[in-house]
């Protein structure tokens, strides 16, 4: 399969202004067909199993199968990803294993879209030939105070 | 001619790519093109939230020098990479972005990225050089920044462009044409310095699987050789196009092992319970001073197990129950001894699930536990990276300040890491002889290439001069496939089965057949000669010839034609690489069978070289290894 596409679930995102997994999907592989509306998967064989369809899907419509010529059947991998933490359940193959579930953590301290990119540490010179990039030379670090620029050559 | 609108887009800094390089340039381009008036433009064939080698996400920070703890130099990591590559490698390279890399992970963390601390606060180290993450989302975390920043510095960004090919007059750089993989467009970037950044390559050879898990590569599969291809074509010098690297991973869905050796020191045996590493020793001899080193060279691990598997005494085990047991049995009470086997338990699984969930379907399939019993591992297929223990890319200048009197004249001929070519630079995994650099040095390496580029354009600020008939040329040429298709289609019954034409799946597995019966691939345990390499070449020009011949139904497909051709220029250079070193120097990642032994007197060099597109004629070039470390 790899990814595949519960069409139950899927609404084709009709209220987005565009397919979430056909816009995620980092090898272009999932498309909506216009006519069900529905998305599937159009060439599996080139999928990665990435999950970030799975993850993005607003239904939660589209699932993972693992690949049919090397993995026995029976098993999943779910996730439930949330802004700011990822819930994991495995099921086994064998009914005998009790399923596991995780839940991690995907981001810390900063609230999602407000990743401020500049000015976290001070920029040491504004010479554009000098090796000093944005925030060095303190963001290098700390305590035992700034890593000397001028001595690495010698090594 | 298809029906197709052209689209141009001027700007001063063009990045092309979208992964953990293009969006340190982003950043780091943005914040000095602020400074001084400039635009910056990035473009990506993927969604940048997603796209590159960490779009599934990643379980560590592989390279963290830690220069304040005192406990490293970068004469260590200097050290440590030069053995890896068995001493093949750009020192000023390797300490320009070792020197940087510590603030770009401490900026991951201002960005939001979690990384593992301990009671004290200090980050969890899995290794010397290796960070614990919480990095499902590490790529959206580092793409947000990127694309704040390019907002805030009034740049720009376009996604679901695939970039095809570089536009070069009279020798300089002056942008990149490619098309929208979702509407009728070719897109011209005309740009006053022009950054590569489009990844490595994956599918030049053929990989283990043959179904569906066909995509199943430890490097993703759509990291597919644009940047070899914009280098080369653009006639840019290359190096360490020999340098194929495979890693040894979990069998079949390549689920990483770092963790595991490094983390809880697990050990690796034959079926037999023999220690491979122990009981091949001897071999490390014919390999020194390298294979003597520690830790020992990845290449000259994999050779060790492969002795092994040849041997006849596979499955390879990574022993992970024995390996949870001894951490477990450390516990002073039955109390500590299950919180601990939860926590490790988690942590394995974690693993996978942050960057290899195929990993955990199979473990969850073939009913493993890891704590029960231990798990295959197996060398994967060749991949063409610049990072990790690869080091194939583009030949790039290093900075003034980190040369000696020695190598100024071979290393030193512009701005940090821009090519031979003028105006053209490349970072991550495009730039060769810098290995080791993994996410977040690719990441530092692309703020580098990006401050270097800005300060280029600010010494050279003249619009860049695009030859039109140039730009009408590619065009015609990058739409081909699709005429191609429209015109033949009607010839046969089964769009599959046409004589006239051929479709890039079909293209992808011929190369990718020469190049694994030929040129050293799974199905001859990575073992080539010259002859073997001469005959693969021959067949190779056959496929060139038929490239013209591709054939394209939609603008998916054109893009997987133009994929193929960039990967069908990583063989070539790879094979006349091989062939040019008379030597066998990296056991365990290709084996010459005609020179069998590593030659430190004559091949203790780079092997370089050069497309002219103008003749189609490759110049093969031996520079010298100069060492800054002394």
């Amino acid at each position: 399969m790899p990814s595949y596409v519960i069409p139950d679930k899927c609404d084709g995102c009709k209220a987005l202004d565009k397919t979430a997994c056909q816009h995620i999907c980092p090898n272009d592989l999932m498309v909506l067909d216009k006519e069900t509306m529905k998305a599937y998967n159009q060439d599996p064989q080139m999928c990665w199993e990435c999950y970030s369809c799975v993850k993005i899907c607003p239904t939660q419509a589209v699932e993972v199968r693992g690949y049919a010529d090397f993995v026995p059947m029976g098993a999943s991998v779910t996730a439930m990803r949330s802004t700011e933490d990822i819930m994991w359940t495995v099921q086994f193959r064998s009914k005998e294993i009790k399923p596991k579930r995780f839940k991690f953590p995907i981001r810390r301290g900063v609230e999602e879209g407000k990743a401020q990119p500049f000015d976290h540490y001070p920029t040491g010179d504004d010479d554009l030939k000098s090796p000093t990039l944005m925030c060095e030379p303190a963001g290098l670090n700390t305590e035992k105070g700034p890593v000397r620029l001028d001595k690495i050559p010698t090594l | 001619m298809a029906d197709f609108e052209t689209v141009t887009v001027e700007t001063d800094l063009l990045i092309c790519g979208g992964g953990m390089a293009a969006c340190g340039a982003a950043v780091e381009a943005s914040y000095w093109a602020k400074k001084n008036g400039l635009k910056v433009t990035l473009v990506d064939k993927a969604a940048m939230d997603r796209s590159g080698a960490v779009a599934m996400g990643l379980s560590a920070i592989n390279q963290y020098v830690d220069l304040n703890s005192g406990n490293n130099t970068l004469k260590d990591y200097v050290d440590y990479v030069r053995n890896d590559l068995m001493g093949i490698t750009r020192e000023d390279l390797v300490v320009s972005i070792a020197r940087h890399v510590d603030s770009t992970v401490h900026l991951f963390e201002k960005w939001g990225l979690p990384i593992w601390t301990d009671a004290d606060g200090k980050y969890v180290h899995e290794g010397r050089w290796q960070l614990m993450i919480n990095g499902e989302s590490y790529k959206v975390i580092v793409a947000e920044a990127a694309k704040n920043a390019l907002a805030e510095a009034g740049g720009e960004y376009f996604e679901r462009v695939f970039i095809t090919h570089p536009l070069v007059q009279d020798g300089k750089c002056v942008g990149a044409i490619g098309f929208s993989v979702r509407e009728n467009k070719v897109y011209v970037f005309k740009a006053k310095a022009t950054l590569c950044a489009m990844g490595g390559a994956v599918h030049v050879f053929k990989p283990r699987s043959t179904g569906e898990g066909f995509g199943r590569s430890w490097y993703p599969p759509f990291n597919s050789g644009a940047s070899a291809f914009f280098t080369i074509y653009g006639g840019a010098e290359m190096t360490c196009q020999e340098v194929r690297f495979i890693p040894v991973r979990f069998k079949d869905a390549y689920g990483p092992v770092g963790a595991w050796f490094l983390l809880f020191k697990a050990i690796a045996t034959n079926a037999q319970g023999g220690n491979y590493m122990l009981d091949n020793a001897d071999e490390l001899e014919k390999w020194v001073p390298y294979g003597k080193v520690k830790p020992r060279p990845a290449n000259i691990r994999n050779w060790l197990m492969m002795l092994d598997v040849m041997d006849g005494k596979s499955p390879i085990y990574m022993q992970t129950h024995e390996a949870i047991q001894r951490i477990v049995d450390t516990a002073p009470d039955e109390k500590t001894a299950k919180k601990k086997l939860r926590e490790l338990e988690s942590e394995a699984w974690e693993d996978f699930l942050d960057m290899t969930i195929s990993q955990a379907i199979l473990w969850a399939a073939t009913n493993t536990e890891p704590e029960v019993r231990p798990s295959e591992i197996m060398a994967c297929d060749p991949y063409f990276i610049g990072s990790h223990s690869g080091a194939s890319g583009a030949w790039v200048s290093g900075p003034e300040d980190l040369q000696t009197a020695e190598t100024k004249d071979e290393y030193c001929w512009g701005p940090p890491h821009m090519t031979t070519v003028a105006g053209m630079f490349a970072a991550g995994d495009a730039s060769g002889a810098s290995s080791h650099k993994f996410s977040s040095g690719s990441h530092a390496e692309g703020r580098i290439a990006a401050k270097a580029a800005i300060s280029y354009i600010v010494d050279n600020n003249e619009a860049p001069v695009v030859d039109q008939a140039d730009v009408d040329a590619l065009t015609a040429e990058i739409l081909k496939p699709l005429d191609m298709f429209q015109q033949h289609k009607g010839a046969t019954t089964d769009p599959d089965i046409n004589p006239n034409y051929i479709r890039p799946t079909q293209f992808m597995y011929r190369l990718q057949k020469i190049m694994d019966e030929y040129a050293g691939g799974v199905s001859s345990q990575f073992k080539t000669s010259d002859k073997l390499l001469e005959r693969g070449m021959e067949l190779l020009t056959f496929l060139k010839e038929d490239s013209a011949n591709l054939a394209a139904q939609n603008l998916h497909e054109l893009m997987r034609c133009w994929e193929n051709v960039h990967r069908m220029y990583q063989a070539d250079a790879h094979m006349r690489s091989i062939l040019f070193r008379e030597e066998t120097r990296w056991p365990g990642y290709y084996f010459r069978a005609d020179k069998p032994n590593m030659d430190n007197d004559n091949w203790l060099a780079f092997c370089n070289c050069k497309y002219d597109k103008n003749n189609g004629e490759w110049t093969m070039m031996k520079k010298p290894v100069k060492y800054i470390s002394g």
